[in-house]
């Protein structure tokens, strides 16, 4: 099929958005790369386990706030989404206690 | 009676007729979707721990580590690979490409979605097109990831008193049979949303190309892809934490 011409005028560019969208690019890059840092540079165990979720959450907080737009959404629209993802806090912990008590279970 | 329109609260946003979250009925839909997917995804991920922290973990230092079936794998003497660089041990860095990879995709995609605001078509259509090259790369990448988990690694590992390169479904050289199940499982979950996604970016993009969206007046179908795409790189952010770093 062939590719119609474009009738309509395009508005130019906003050089301030632009830079802002490759500013969260750029935080993304680098909260990735403290995690390489902490990944190699520091022992396994608790502490960095809660250190890399903790920085995941700052990645997804960018992701969802800035990239999906949520962040500027109307309110109610924000806790739409925001809210039910509480249930799965809950089971987060729930499931971790099941993992350790099947754990002692079988060894 | 029929005459008579009845304006209920009028000035409230839930009065009818208006939108009371100012998203139309397809953004909201795909953000009740994202929901849904968002809830599918975690199930997987936190029963991935359940299952991971009912296996004794290896204790020692990684210098002493050796595959077996007695406590999971570390991760990054796993995933240590990168294509056509063989036997070198390069650990997390291929994944590391392939997250960088994503979120570039995703980088794209929102200039996409800024360029459809200003009906700037030929961006839209610039700012797609790396958008499904990024995701493709993406799924290539991937592939190789199975296929070099599949095949194995040099040396044969002693599970079940056989000697067994690679991974299947039932055993694996790894670890216990659930480390590669779930590795299957949830990257595949996730690879596959990836391809979807990749399948619907193509269609708007097509349908930019051809002019739908000018002659509509908007590219808000090319933001609610978007949202899509954002949210396979989202999950993706989490599953690189789980499966790989922690």
């Amino acid at each position: 099929m062939e590719q119609e011409n474009s009738n309509v005028q395009a508005i130019p560019a906003d050089k301030d958005k632009i830079k802002k969208i490759w500013r969260v690019a750029g935080i993304l890059a680098l909260v990735t790369a403290i995690e390489f840092g902490f990944a190699f540079g520091m022992a396994a165990g608790d502490v960095r386990t809660f250190i890399f979720i903790f920085l995941t959450i700052v990645k997804a907080f960018y992701i969802v706030a800035e990239f999906m737009h949520l962040g500027h959404e109307k309110k109610s629209l924000i806790y739409s989404v925001i809210l039910p993802m509480l249930f799965v806090v809950f089971l987060i912990f729930i499931l971790m206690y099941q993992g350790s008590a099947i754990f002692d279970l079988l060894h | 009676m029929a005459n008579t329109a009845v304006v209920v609260n009028e000035g409230s946003p839930w009065r009818g007729g208006v939108e009371p979250m100012k998203a139309s009925y397809g953004k909201l839909m795909m953000w009740f979707f994202l929901l849904s997917d968002a809830f599918t995804f975690s199930a997987l991920l936190i029963t991935y721990g359940l299952i991971r922290y009912s296996h004794p973990a290896f204790e020692g230092a990684i210098s002493d580590f050796a595959f077996s079936q007695e406590y999971w794998p570390i991760p990054e003497m796993v995933y240590d690979a990168i294509p056509f660089v063989h036997g070198v041990h390069l650990p997390l860095v291929f994944v590391g490409i392939m997250t960088f990879i994503l979120i570039l995709s995703s980088v794209t995609m929102v200039l996409a979605v800024e360029a459809g605001h200003r009906m700037d078509r030929k961006a839209v259509e610039k700012w797609m097109l790396w958008t499904i090259v990024g995701g493709l790369t993406f799924l290539g990448c991937q592939a190789w990831e199975w296929s070099h988990f599949i095949a194995g690694t040099d040396i044969a590992k002693n599970v079940a008193s056989n000697n067994f390169i690679g991974a299947n479904l039932s055993m694996n050289q790894y670890g216990p049979s659930n480390f590669a199940a779930l590795f299957f499982f949830i990257t595949g979950f996730h690879g596959f949303h990836v391809f979807s996604g990749v399948m619907i970016n193509f269609v708007i993009f097509y349908q930019v190309t051809v002019g739908i969206m000018e002659k509509r007046g908007h590219y808000e179908m090319v933001e609610k892809v978007g949202l899509y795409w954002h949210f396979v790189d989202l999950v993706w952010v989490f599953v690189f934490t789980f499966f790989y770093l922690i």
